[in-house]
């Protein structure tokens, strides 16, 4: 029972990441915009996030958690939105190609984080590596009142950083946005077939922009999510941030763009990869083949709706195809 | 100007867009050298707010870093190579717009074919080793990347994310077999392969470690240039790649020219894995592609798909990366600041191609449009 419980909470930890990741870019992709830049988008959040709360904590003497938890918030938001901006500039405005930029976009981001999460200590002076431990702390704070509980029923559910549950409330919200609001469905229809939403008076250029960059924005926060709570605040060069971005385009498949499928898709993808701890008898190399599962089983969700052919469940028609008016 | 001509100006945008027939070659070249003129400059900006060195300098260190002595000069050649490699076997999947992002993957089970032989096989005479180790991994990158073509072909399966997934079930056979082979113990990399005997290293050529690669590799470009510009198999591809229905409706049959297509292209990419295993870093580990089949995907699409094209492109995006290296040892930065001048750099050159292909129209202040 233990060894389920914290396998448990190890995939929640780590489901709500690339949860953040895949709602945000689910936006992204029903407006048709197919960005493959999330890896790099979720660096620049957690990069953001992390330089914010330093700056603020370097700066004063007793850094106030609220404020510690707004700054980080605002900075993973904008930097990640810029890094949609970018995007959406290129391929939308410039029409450039959505998979060479969105590539592009992860190098970028990867440069940056990777870059400053090095070394930004040191630029500033300091010893060492980066650590933020007090917007770490106010961000694993749990939520009040329910928090704390010792029963199994509070472990497996209760016990999570704030965040976790900012996650689902999220998830929630934009499978609502998209299925029961004017706009959602406006969106969708662009992102299905932007000429025929053009024609119905849809401005495609403003639909595309704005999911990228609200996309993004809360792919973004899947970063901060990484470094405040899953590292608890410190940095590593070691790439995990772009594995877990490439994880989340996955998990946008495996939701078959649904984002309240990304809710018990995101922890299954967490158990799935965590899998491989709890199994007794492994050698370390049949733990790697273990660690393949969440990307097999995307691939076979893959191959599943090709085959069936259900017609919801299909990619957005207009996936990865830049639209120009003109163009007939 | 009458009433409803005043009307219908105002209505007119201050600019539009229209679609450029053709543009003589020294203006499309220019406006790329502008462009990666403007990023340099940017970058410019970037490193001297970090490190408050004259950029000029920084520039200077970065050829040195790439050219500054013979040895540098060759690993900077053999990077070319490689990254040449992949982006010629990823150029026939471009050309008929089916998007490989899974040059990674087949890079490195090339990669793990290649170290297969080189530790199960160093017995056999070398020639045969070398047949061995190059059939090995041409059929491994074939494999990878036949199984998403399949799909594509008879289930219309997306394969921009069938060939993304795939990488990262080869990251992880990757992960298994440097697990498996680890030398020594408990280090968890495979050390370097054959270091006493050197068995399946690429032998010496005119006295150049890395002529072989060279010459590999400038065989393939060219190969692969005439294969996509006069072969019938070249033709077809150029056609599905501008209408599939064209191409159904010519009698060309699409599935079997996609399957081909991409045998071809996972088994050059699959040879590159060899080209990085056996031609250079004698070892292997999740690192081997480090990233360069997305570079490729990039250099394939800046080329549009002309493998000379991709020689210029690879030379500029190598030449970045060892110099970005240089500067951040000497100014004691990290060198993750290459992928950050490399990503600026390509944003400049993808948004210039905008230039190329279309032209802004302004709105004429006579009234009217010209």
């Amino acid at each position: 029972m233990t060894g389920f419980v914290s396998l448990f909470q190890a995939a929640v930890v780590f489901g709500t990441v690339i949860m953040f990741g895949s709602v945000g870019e689910t936006i992204t992709e029903r407006s048709g915009n197919l960005n493959l830049g999330v890896p790099g988008i979720m660096y620049l959040g957690a990069i953001a996030s992390l330089a914010g709360s330093f700056f603020y904590e370097n700066s004063v003497e007793n850094p106030s958690p609220i404020l510690c938890v707004l700054i980080a918030l605002v900075a993973a938001f904008l930097a990640s939105a810029l890094g949609g901006l970018i995007f959406s500039f290129l391929t939308i405005t410039l029409r450039a190609n959505q998979n060479v930029t969105g590539l592009t976009l992860t190098i970028f981001g990867s440069g940056v984080a990777n870059f400053f999460g090095g070394s930004l200590n040191t630029l500033a002076g300091g010893v060492g590596q980066i650590s933020v431990a007090s917007t770490s702390a106010a961000f694993r704070a749990g939520l009040p009142l329910i928090s704390g509980g010792s029963g199994v029923f509070s472990q497996l559910f209760l016990n999570y950083g704030w965040m976790t549950y900012v996650a689902i409330l999220i998830a929630i919200l934009s499978q609502w946005f998209l299925s029961h609001t004017r706009t959602g469905l406006n969106l969708r229809a662009v992102g299905e077939n932007p000429a025929t939403a053009d024609a119905a008076g849809a401005n495609v250029t403003a639909y595309r922009y704005l999911a990228t960059c609200i996309g993004a924005g809360i792919s973004g926060m899947g970063g901060l999510f990484y470094v405040m709570d899953y590292t608890k605040g410190t940095w590593a060069n070691d790439g995990t941030i772009e594995n877990l971005g490439w994880l989340a385009v996955a998990l946008v498949i495996f939701t078959t763009w649904r984002p309240k499928n990304a809710i018990w898709g995101a922890y299954l993808f967490g158990i799935l990869y965590w899998a491989y701890f709890y199994i007794m008898g492994l050698t370390r190399a049949s733990q790697e083949i273990f660690k393949m599962l969440p990307y097999v089983v995307t691939i076979i969700v893959l191959i599943m709706i090709s085959l069936r052919k259900k017609r919801e469940n299909q990619p957005p028609e207009g996936l990865g195809l830049a639209y120009f008016r003109e163009d007939r | 100007m009458d009433n409803a001509a005043a009307v219908a100006k105002k209505k007119e945008p201050l600019v539009r867009i229209t679609r450029r027939e053709s543009m003589k070659t020294y203006k499309s070249v220019g406006i790329r050298l502008i462009a990666v003129l403007l990023s340099l400059i940017v970058s410019a900006f970037l490193i001297y707010s970090i490190t408050k060195v004259n950029p000029l300098k920084v520039y200077v260190s970065m050829w040195n870093g790439a050219f500054g002595t013979a040895r540098r000069s060759w690993v900077t050649i053999r990077d070319v190579m490689m990254l040449l490699c992949i982006a010629v076997g990823l150029a026939p999947a471009f050309k008929m717009k089916f998007w490989n992002i899974g040059a990674e993957g087949q890079i490195l089970v090339g990669g793990i074919a290649t170290a297969a032989c080189m530790i199960y096989l160093k017995s056999l005479p070398p020639w045969l080793l070398f047949i061995c180790m190059l059939a090995s991994s041409l059929l491994a990158g074939a494999i990878w990347g036949l199984l998403p073509a399949v799909f594509k072909a008879k289930w219309n399966t997306n394969e921009t994310l069938f060939t993304l997934m795939m990488n990262y079930v080869a990251i992880q056979l990757t992960s298994f077999f440097v697990a498996k082979w680890e030398n020594p113990y408990g280090s968890n990399t495979v050390g370097v392969i054959n270091q006493t005997g050197r068995e399946g290293w690429f032998p010496s050529i005119f006295g150049q470690e890395y002529m072989l690669n060279v010459i590999l590799v400038m065989v393939l470009t060219v190969g692969m240039f005439v294969y996509l510009k006069y072969s019938k198999q070249g033709y077809e591809i150029a056609v599905i790649g501008d209408s599939q229905n064209t191409a159904r409706y010519a009698g060309i049959s699409v599935r079997k020219v996609v399957i081909r297509t991409m045998l071809i292209s996972g088994a050059i990419c699959g040879l590159s894995g060899f080209l990085a295993v056996s031609g250079a870093s004698h070892t292997i580990s999740t690192s081997t592609a480090g990233g360069k089949g997305f570079t490729a995907i990039i250099v394939a699409w800046l080329a549009k798909f002309n493998t000379f094209t991709m020689i210029a492109i690879s030379l500029l995006i190598v030449f970045l990366e060892k110099g970005a290296i240089e500067i951040a040892s000497q100014y004691n930065l990290n060198d993750y600041v290459s992928s950050m001048i490399t990503g600026i750099i390509l944003f400049f050159i993808l948004g210039s191609e905008f230039f190329i292909n279309y032209k802004l129209i302004f709105r004429s202040r006579e009234g009217g449009a010209r």
